[in-house]
């Protein structure tokens, strides 16, 4: 009953990806990853993970890709005259890549997958993920604010007009 | 609550993002959009990540989506700023014309 | 039995000279004068605590010993080897011989090397060879023993080849370093055997073991005899007999002095000496005795024969004491090492001054060695003559000089002793025919007849001289002297009762027949009879020879080339070796240095190979990353 909705929105999900992997306008490319990422919040919903989902949007849809769009604009990209690798790339690349994902598939059909557990109502909320954040998991939350000093620094002078 | 369906559902589509990720990297010319794949195939993780902690019933997976997250925005900040200077200094961002690193 | 005493008298002997050598080695540069007083002093000093040192023994009566332990040696194991210095009965006549007739040598040798500029290096040497063999001959061990086996080896190799500058000295010295190594692998694999089988390299220890030695087996063989005949083989090469007697003609190469010294008083006595030494060993092989024996005596009958035949004065001496040496291994072979070593004691008196008279001919003509091209000198070198016909007369076996008793002794012993060997005692008789025979014509040539030496001899023996080489000349005091008192041991020397001393250690005990009149006569008459036929051929009818040499035809060319022994060596061991040399030479070079060049090559090629993976596509290396990650899929799901 609740499956079609996530059928539905796992099509759309790839038929997303799809975009942003093939077509010839780097700026649909970066509106396909919006897209992708908007309805993997959605998603992310569908699993409780409220959190997740609002920092998923805010974030990467709402940062990450808006830098994208910056760069893409700057550098005055157009569309190329041939968007593909050459060929054996290509091919060599469909095949692994196919190949990665139908091995994956295997393994999770495989071995079957418990159903979810029970998770009490506060689930995904701000406040479980804060106590698990600045617990248990204190140390990398200070080394990942020391990792987001350094590339703001080496974003700012790698993007510097004349690196003498 | 139940979810709209179960876990192992949810790491099939990110198996299969991650496929398509992964040969976004390779099909690709333009660097930009090789990028996008990068992230792409960063979201399919945090996709599975988030489906197992529901599955385990357990917070720790979203941390570290979390993690990632951050990452992936430091790593996009860097990534980007490169490609500029590339730019400057090539005036192209084909990943077969920046080729010198080599034998 | 007496209980042996210690002292630590033995030790100076030995570093007496080692120290005349040390001296000679680092002030040699400076003061060469000094080291041609040094050199001989140290050996009177060394002859001087022998002579104190024998005194002492004697005091102690029959069967006594003084014992020197210099330091526990080697402990490994349950294995133990001290170095430990004895002086017995045996030893102590080996000692006076060295220290003796060493002393005299060193000092005609001052006036032969006088113009040498090399004596100082030549004194080292020596004087470093007389400590090497004073530690053998008064070894306890047999361990010890074979270090100065092996540093008499030594400075043969540096003596012979002394003036090196010469390639043939060199490849003289080479050929007779090598041939002894041959000689030394035999004498090591018997002293692991005796290790092995006895526990100790002690030769008391080992004389104590014999009742187990007697019944150990070797791969069927019993041990003694495998151990005799291994020590033989290296008794043989040291003391130049069949197989290994080849390199002692070309060791004339070294400087007179030298070929007196050790090559006929001391070195070449090792292996009889050890022989002697081993007496409680070979008692249990008897078998072996005969081996000894009959080596020996074919060793003498050649060398002998090829003797004959020689022309260059030094050649003749040194086939001469082969076969001397060979008489001596009769002795040990018949059971008689009192014999053996009273002819090594009169050998060492007349061959030491029959080496030192050539070596004065040969100085005084300036440095001729060849007898066609000598005659007449006995004129010119009155003192030389008559010490030489001295020594003639003893090697010969004419009574009464000590030749004849030390023969005589053998010869009888060939028939009588405990292990005798009839037929071998009549070729004996026939080797000292021969012996006289050569010597006799070594004589004549040299100082008979008609002098045939070119005037201004000009000979690069290497020789130097500084007066004028026109009229041949005696030869100074400081050469004379030693001729003469040489002369005088060779001709009182058979009054030595040298068996009998020697016999108090290594037996047979008791006295044993003399020869009765009738083989006195005999062997008079043999020697007689090998002169007479010398004075025949070279002063009554001089055309004899040619005319025998002729008749004899191909036979006389085979011995005049000394039966051809040193090619057919060279055809049967030298030539496959150097080809074997070569073909693993070639081996080395393809498969071992090709293995590790090649193993580099392999590494360049690869690496050429790998870095072709740098392509700078970071596609190409993406792919190679999915690769990986497919990979790890694969193996966690397999």
């Amino acid at each position: 009953m609740i499956a079609p909705l996530f059928v539905l929105l796992a099509l759309l999900t790839v038929a997303a990806s799809l975009v942003v992997v093939l077509h010839r306008n780097p700026v649909y490319s970066a509106l396909g990853l919006v897209t992708t990422l908007f309805l993997l919040a959605v998603l992310f919903v569908g699993l409780d993970a409220h959190l997740v989902a609002a920092l998923q949007i805010i974030v990467y849809a709402g940062a990450i890709v808006v830098l994208f769009l910056f760069v893409i604009m700057l550098l005055n990209l157009q569309v190329e005259p041939r968007t593909l690798a050459p060929a054996p790339l290509v091919v060599t690349g469909a095949v692994l890549g196919g190949a990665l994902g139908v091995a994956t598939l295997g393994v999770l059909g495989r071995d079957p997958l418990p159903l979810a557990a029970v998770v009490g109502p506060g689930y995904g909320g701000t406040e479980p993920l804060a106590e698990r954040l600045f617990t248990a998991y204190i140390v990398p939350f200070e080394l990942t604010s020391v990792l987001l000093l350094v590339a703001i620094i080496g974003a700012v002078v790698l993007g510097k007009k004349r690196l003498s | 609550m139940l979810t709209l369906a179960p876990p192992a559902w949810y790491l099939a589509l990110s198996a299969v993002l991650f496929a398509i990720g992964a040969m976004g990297v390779l099909i690709r010319r333009n660097l930009i959009v090789m990028f996008m794949a990068i992230e792409l195939m960063l979201n399919a993780v945090n996709l599975a990540f988030v489906a197992l902690a529901r599955g385990m019933g357990s917070m720790d997976g979203q941390v570290i989506v979390f993690f990632v997250m951050a990452v992936a925005a430091a790593e996009a900040a860097v990534g980007l700023a490169i490609m500029l200077q590339l730019y400057r200094s090539r005036a192209t961002i084909n990943a077969d014309e920046v080729t010198t690193l080599r034998w | 039995m007496v209980t042996p005493e210690t002292t630590t008298l033995l030790r100076w002997i030995v570093v007496a000279p080692a120290l005349g050598a040390l001296f000679a080695l680092v002030a040699g540069r400076r003061a060469p004068r000094l080291v041609a007083w040094v050199g001989p002093g140290v050996l009177a000093g060394a002859l001087g605590l022998s002579i104190a040192a024998v005194l002492a023994l004697a005091r102690q009566g029959e069967g006594g010993a003084l014992l020197d332990p210099l330091y526990p040696w080697i402990e490994a194991g349950g294995f133990r080897a001290d170095a430990t210095l004895r002086l017995d009965a045996l030893s102590a006549v080996m000692l006076l011989v060295v220290t003796g007739v060493g002393f005299l040598i060193h000092v005609y040798a001052v006036g032969y090397m006088a113009e040498d500029p090399d004596i100082a290096r030549f004194f080292c040497y020596l004087n470093l060879f007389v400590a090497a063999m004073l530690i053998l001959v008064l070894a306890d061990n047999l361990l010890l023993l074979f270090v100065g086996w092996e540093g008499v080896g030594l400075c043969s190799y540096l003596l012979i080849g002394f003036w090196y500058t010469d390639m043939a000295n060199a490849a003289a010295g080479k050929k007779a370093f090598l041939v002894n190594r041959i000689g030394d692998a035999g004498f090591i694999l018997g002293l692991f055997v005796l290790a092995w089988f006895a526990g100790t390299l002690d030769v008391q220890g080992i004389a104590a073991q014999a009742e187990t030695l007697r019944t150990a087996q070797l791969g069927g063989w019993p041990v003694p005899v495998v151990a005799g005949l291994l020590l033989l083989v290296g008794a043989t090469g040291k003391s130049a007999q069949i197989p290994l007697y080849v390199w002692l003609p070309d060791a004339m190469a070294g400087p007179t002095p030298v070929s007196a010294l050790i090559h006929a008083a001391t070195m070449v006595t090792a292996g009889v000496y050890m022989i002697a030494r081993l007496h409680p060993l070979y008692a249990l092989a008897p078998e072996v005795l005969t081996v000894v024996a009959i080596v020996g005596t074919v060793t003498a009958l050649l060398a002998a024969l090829i003797g004959t035949a020689q022309c260059d004065i030094k050649r003749v001496l040194a086939y001469s004491t082969v076969s001397q040496l060979g008489f001596m291994f009769l002795a040990l072979g018949t059971g008689m090492p009192g014999a053996a070593i009273f002819h090594v004691v009169t050998h060492a008196f007349f061959k030491g001054l029959l080496f030192l008279g050539a070596g004065s001919v040969i100085h005084g003509l300036g440095g001729e060695q060849d007898m066609r091209r000598m005659g007449g000198l006995r004129r010119h070198m009155p003192i030389t003559f008559w010490t030489m016909l001295v020594g003639t007369l003893a090697i010969a076996g004419v009574p009464p000089l000590s030749g004849f008793f030390s023969k005589d002794e053998i010869l009888w012993g060939a028939f009588t002793g405990p292990n005798p060997q009839p037929l071998l005692g009549v070729l004996g008789y026939v080797v000292a025919f021969l012996t006289a025979f050569y010597m006799g014509r070594l004589l004549l040539l040299t100082f008979f007849g008609a002098p045939r030496a070119a005037h201004a001899v000009a000979h690069d023996s290497g020789h130097g001289h500084g007066h004028d080489q026109g009229t041949p000349h005696e030869s100074p005091a400081v050469m004379t002297v030693p001729l003469i008192l040489l002369a005088l041991a060779s001709a009182a020397g058979g009054a030595l009762p040298v068996p009998a001393i020697v016999e108090t250690v290594t037996g047979p005990h008791g006295a044993h027949a003399h020869a009765p009149f009738w083989a006195l006569v005999l062997a008079t008459g043999v020697a007689l009879a090998g002169l007479g036929l010398a004075w025949l051929c070279y002063v009554a009818r001089p055309e004899l020879p040619e005319r025998i040499a002729r008749g004899l035809g191909g036979l006389y060319t085979l011995v005049a080339e000394k039966f051809r022994v040193d090619e057919l060596y060279d055809r049967l061991v030298v030539r496959p070796v150097f080809g074997a040399a070569e073909r693993l030479a070639t081996a080395d070079r393809a498969l071992v240095d090709g293995a590790v060049n090649g193993a580099g090559a392999l590494v360049a090629e690869s690496a050429q190979l790998g870095r072709r993976l740098q392509t700078g596509n970071v596609q190409h290396y993406a792919l190679g990353v999915l690769a990986g990650a497919l990979a790890l899929v694969l193996w966690v799901a397999r």
